[in-house]
């Protein structure tokens, strides 16, 4: 059950063009930002990117975005890119603007083996037109796939060499939703640990879901926006 | 007529003793200056956070600790940490009890416009759609006019949607008003120094102006 690799260049080192990625993170926070930029050294192209953002343009998806190697984006929020917006107005890049808490629960669904979930985020909307609409109780839901994903990339705080995972603060956000969701799940860890160091009470995401662990070193972990008293 | 943080300040109030709020971005988030400090209010961050804190004092800023508009932030004692799933179905489940967001547009319907400028402008929706979609209290903080001086108080929003039937109150640097259940804008309050007839003249839908308006008594 050893799952650790020894840095990010091999943990991708079978993601190849036109794979579709869950990359874990909120803006810039609890980004994989190893595997980024691992993704960026290997210049692998065509991919299908889930993740709520899409970076900004000199860091997380944005450096790869910069590159062309992105085809088609799945987000919710898109506002901190100007590279990005250029492409999408330009129709040079393909994106899927979905509701935050359906992006979510469509990781979700795919952890726990659910085909489809009912939510009510964008009735009435563009975002319905062409799904499946289903009146529960007097109220509007939409029918919304789980999601597949070739791999899932996520960042946490500590993990052991079995794949238990420990996110801290804020940080946390997608990644443990993404790291359930993926065919094959990367965890990228600032400290990783022996089996035991955890405490089982405490991990957010079972060692079941990850298939390679690797300690990133000296990570940048860029603020976006610094906000103080 | 009241600056952003008038606004902000008047929305304050509509907040209760026990209430947990999801402040959007833009002045929604400057309503958590003016809460009574003995209210006892928890805001929700739909990154996944309850207790949000005031901002860092500087050289404490922590990159893993921020809310939904990216802005770093501290926590309370009491705070908790959660998944965006999470997050999101305590949404979904009503658990919240005052969404407090921006808009582009807000129809006398209650249809809310927020996320897109077709050809122009696209940032995405982010939680708003689901934020709309759910919660049942939706106080919507706004300039009464665009940039260009034309109403964003319409009869039906021109821009695509990001809800419908769901704005319950919006408070402007003019007024607030709400929406009738049979539609129409309702006239409530003007702000101070402002007349019923600017309030008209700046807004597009339909509006009702009963009796004597009040003008805004703000603490």
């Amino acid at each position: 059950m050893n799952k650790v690799v020894s840095n990010a260049d091999e943990a991708i080192r079978d993601i190849h063009d036109g794979m579709t990625l869950m990359l874990g993170g909120f803006g810039l926070c609890g980004l994989p930002e190893k595997c980024i930029a691992a993704l960026v050294k290997k210049k692998v192209k065509d991919l299908t990117c889930i993740s709520n953002n899409a970076g900004v343009d000199d860091f997380g998806i944005g450096l790869m975005l910069k590159q062309r190697q992105v085809k088609k984006m799945i987000s919710s929020y898109v506002g901190e890119n100007a590279e990005f917006e250029r492409q999408l107005l330009s129709g040079e890049l393909e994106v899927e603007l979905i509701p935050q808490g359906t992006l979510a629960t469509r990781c979700m669904a795919a952890g726990y083996g659910m085909p489809a979930i009912f939510t009510p985020a964008g009735i009435g909307t563009e975002v319905a037109i062409g799904k499946e609409i289903r009146n529960f109780n007097g109220k509007d839901y939409l029918l919304e796939l789980a999601f597949e994903a070739d791999f899932a990339i996520v960042k946490a705080w500590k993990g052991d060499t079995m794949g238990n995972l420990v996110y801290r603060s804020t940080a946390r956000n997608f990644n443990p939703l993404m790291a359930m969701a993926g065919k094959v799940t990367i965890a990228e860890v600032e400290e990783l640990v022996e089996p035991g160091e955890l405490d089982p009470d405490h991990i957010h995401t079972p060692g079941i879901y990850v298939h390679r662990v690797f300690k990133g070193e000296n990570y940048e972990k860029r603020i976006e926006q610094r906000t103080v008293r | 007529m009241l600056d952003k943080e008038g606004i902000a300040k008047r929305i304050a109030m509509e907040i209760k003793d026990g209430y947990y709020v999801n402040l959007g971005i833009g002045i929604p988030t400057l309503v958590a200056n003016y809460l009574p400090e003995s209210m006892d209010v928890v805001l929700q961050s739909e990154n996944g956070l309850l207790g949000i804190g005031p901002f860092p004092f500087v050289g404490d800023e922590d990159p893993d600790t921020i809310n939904a508009g990216k802005q770093t932030i501290t926590m309370l004692p009491g705070s908790a940490i959660f998944d965006s799933a999470m997050s999101f179905g305590m949404i979904r489940a009503k658990k919240v009890n005052l969404t407090i967001l921006g808009a582009m547009e807000v129809a006398e319907n209650g249809d809310i416009a927020s996320w897109k400028i077709p050809g122009k402008m696209v940032k995405g929706m982010g939680g708003a759609m689901d934020l709309v979609a759910s919660a049942e209290n939706i106080i919507v903080a706004m300039q009464h006019v665009n940039k260009a001086g034309e109403s964003k108080l319409l009869s039906k929003c021109t821009l695509p949607l990001t809800g419908i039937n769901c704005v319950k109150k919006i408070v402007t640097e003019l007024a607030v008003l709400d929406i009738l259940p049979e539609g129409g804008f309702k006239l409530l309050e003007r702000a101070p120094g402002v007349s019923v007839e600017q309030i008209r003249n700046a807004t597009a839908g339909k509006l009702f102006a009963e009796g004597d308006i009040p003008e805004m008594v703000i603490f």
